[in-house]
């Protein structure tokens, strides 16, 4: 997938101010910076999700077709079959009242056509492989009978179950505790060499980053500042915005005071 | 993962089982507050039932009193209400000297196929009406829609009911006039009670076409005010839900817009729409009252005016306590939706 010149405004005011960026099979693409720099937009944007008066111009070549001139019903089958999107918090992205087989099935069912004893074997299957434990028990079970962690495990297999081809993940890891975080990254970062995904992931946690992504890009008020491959990106920043940010890591030695939070 | 191992095989009927005995005990309290309130009214149905001449008489004063009871004490005379209700007595009206129970089979159906109709189609125009707006926040329909809805929360019942026969009935002659059904006519059943349901089961088609044009007028005007409120609340419950996450990601999966609304937007919006829904069918029932008495509609609420007026203590129980259970059976559906549409109520 590429991304060139993405612009979007929403009732006139620029968020996005022509952000271009490529994804590779098989490889993570981490797009850091602050929040309210554009990232999320970014992802959303790719899958024609952006929000109410929202207006996107530029190009995001998929297949060589341009995601953004699709009409509705084409884009209907990209999204989740080609192209799936993880949210931040495994909480609210998954309904409540529907068992976690029917979110897992019912999107198999409707872009490949699948039974429902065929949806539901992949759908054991692909618990299994995001390790979710007893996965032919847990198909029938609600969200809310599973921990964060084990929620957005569920949540990245929602999103593999048509095979796509490119992952967004945006802030995956954000509303887990550190210690399920590693767990969840391990998962992404295994699933995108063994499925050849091409993954963007969005996040403003630089630890994060500099755990899974191939390529890095630091994005500030809706513009990509800095772009390259992780070690040179984040070992030797040539944008002082870069610097910044990772001088604001805790375990930084340039860090500052503890109440200076970082967003 | 939190264990759920040990839990129940079937939570729904457990869940059922619960809510239905608090129901029951709900019920056992309806029969003593409506005996309290029914006791502790001002006013002597002795001097409301007996002449002056009668309540001259001491003999006659207590002939009449032993006769209806009213010579025991209070506790005893609750335990005997009970124990007649139990056995399905709820005694006899001083007014039409007839068993209580006989006269509410009379006139409750009427009530509940009155206010029944109008709640079916509340809910229908209510909830259609609600989705509409949201779905086209902001533009003309919605705006029309609130139009609408604010006019059927403000009107006051009585006077739409008047001016509803004055124009269809009276000017435009497009509904029948008063009553269940055209008089010359014989009602169908009594099966259930409902003039509507009762022809079509035997299959009287006449009747029942009767009974429905009968019917649709004071149902709609019952109705305006619940449409006006189920609209605001459905748009609103609605509206909350398309902002949640769960919406957009089931966008992202590429679900058709049909699905993504029935299936992840009207499920979550239904839990509010039915409580208020439930609430709201308790100010219909109350409302009935001035509806009956403009479309001469046979119903509880005539009944009920009658009895309070003339001091009918066990006929003004008998009323209390059907109104009460009829709430009761509304909630308990209410609680029983909640348990089949969310699964957090279900297995908790």
């Amino acid at each position: 997938m590429k991304i060139t010149d993405l612009r979007v405004d929403i009732h006139g005011r620029q968020i996005l101010k022509g952000v271009s960026v490529t994804l590779h099979e098989g490889r993570v693409h981490g797009l850091a910076g602050e929040s309210g720099s554009g990232k999320t937009m970014t992802g959303l944007a790719a899958l024609g999700l952006l929000p109410h008066g929202a207006r996107a111009t530029g190009e995001i070549l998929h297949n060589d077709r341009n995601l953004l001139e699709l009409p509705a019903k084409e884009l209907n089958k990209v999204r989740g079959g080609e192209v799936a999107m993880v949210f931040q918090d495994p909480a609210t992205s998954l309904h409540p009242m529907l068992t976690i087989g029917r979110q897992l099935t019912e999107h198999m069912r409707h872009h490949l056509g699948l039974g429902k004893a065929e949806a539901r074997a992949r759908a054991v299957e692909l618990l299994g492989k995001v390790r979710i434990p007893g996965a032919g028990e847990a198909y029938g079970r609600y969200p809310h009978q599973f921990s964060g962690g084990m929620r957005q495990r569920i949540a990245i297999a929602v999103a593999l179950a048509c095979s796509p081809r490119v992952l967004i993940a945006d802030e995956p890891t954000t509303a887990l505790d550190v210690t399920v975080q590693a767990g969840i990254l391990r998962l992404l970062r295994g699933l995108c060499d063994e499925l050849g995904l091409a993954v963007l992931l969005v996040t403003h946690d630089l630890g994060v980053m500099s755990a899974v992504a191939d390529e890095v890009s630091v994005m500030k008020d809706g513009l990509i500042v800095e772009s390259g491959p992780r070690s040179h990106v984040l070992r030797t920043p040539d944008h002082p915005y870069t610097r910044s940010l990772l001088a604001s890591l805790p375990e930084s030695p340039l860090a500052p005071a503890p109440d200076e939070e970082r967003s | 993962m939190k264990t759920t191992g040990t839990r129940a095989r079937h939570p729904l009927a457990r869940f059922l089982i619960r809510r239905i005995l608090i129901a029951l005990l709900l019920a056992w309290g309806i029969t003593l507050v409506t005996f309290v309130l029914t006791n502790m009214v001002p006013g002597d149905p002795v001097a409301a039932n007996l002449g002056q001449r009668a309540l001259g008489d001491p003999a006659i004063v207590a002939q009449w009193k032993a006769e209806h009871g009213l010579d025991k004490p209070l506790p005893e005379q609750y335990l005997l209400h009970l124990q007649g209700i139990l056995q399905g007595d709820l005694g006899t009206s001083q007014q039409s000297h007839r068993p209580v129970g006989d006269d509410l089979a009379a006139f409750v159906p009427a009530t509940l196929e009155l206010a029944g109709a109008a709640i079916l189609i509340s809910l229908v125009l209510g909830v259609a009406f609600g989705v509409v707006a949201a779905l086209r926040r902001d533009r003309l329909p919605d705006h029309l829609l609130r139009v609408l809805s604010l006019i059927g929360i403000s009107v006051p019942t009585f006077w739409l009911a008047l001016l509803a026969f004055y124009v269809f009935f009276y000017r435009l002659q497009l509904t029948p006039g008063s009553g269940r059904i055209d008089p010359g006519m014989t009602a169908p059943g009594p099966i259930t009670g409902l003039h509507t349901l009762d022809a079509a089961l035997t299959g009287q088609w006449d009747v029942f076409a009767s009974a429905v044009g009968h019917l649709i007028t004071p149902a709609l005007v019952l109705a305006l005010y619940t449409i006006g409120l189920l609209t605001r609340f459905t748009r609103s419950a609605v509206l909350e839900v398309l902002g949640q996450d769960y919406v957009r990601a089931a966008r992202a999966k590429g679900l058709p817009g049909r699905t993504v609304l029935f299936r992840y937007v009207l499920r979550s919006a239904l839990v509010p729409i039915i409580t208020v829904a439930g609430l709201a069918f308790g100010s219909l029932l109350s409302g009935t009252v001035l509806v009956e008495a403009i479309f001469a509609w046979p119903g509880v609420g005539q009944y009920a005016y009658k009895s309070a007026t003339s001091l009918d203590l066990p006929a003004v129980m008998g009323v209390g306590l059907v109104v009460g259970v009829v709430y009761l059976i509304i909630n308990l559906i209410v609680d029983v939706l909640y348990g089949i549409i969310d699964p957090r109520v279900r297995l908790q």
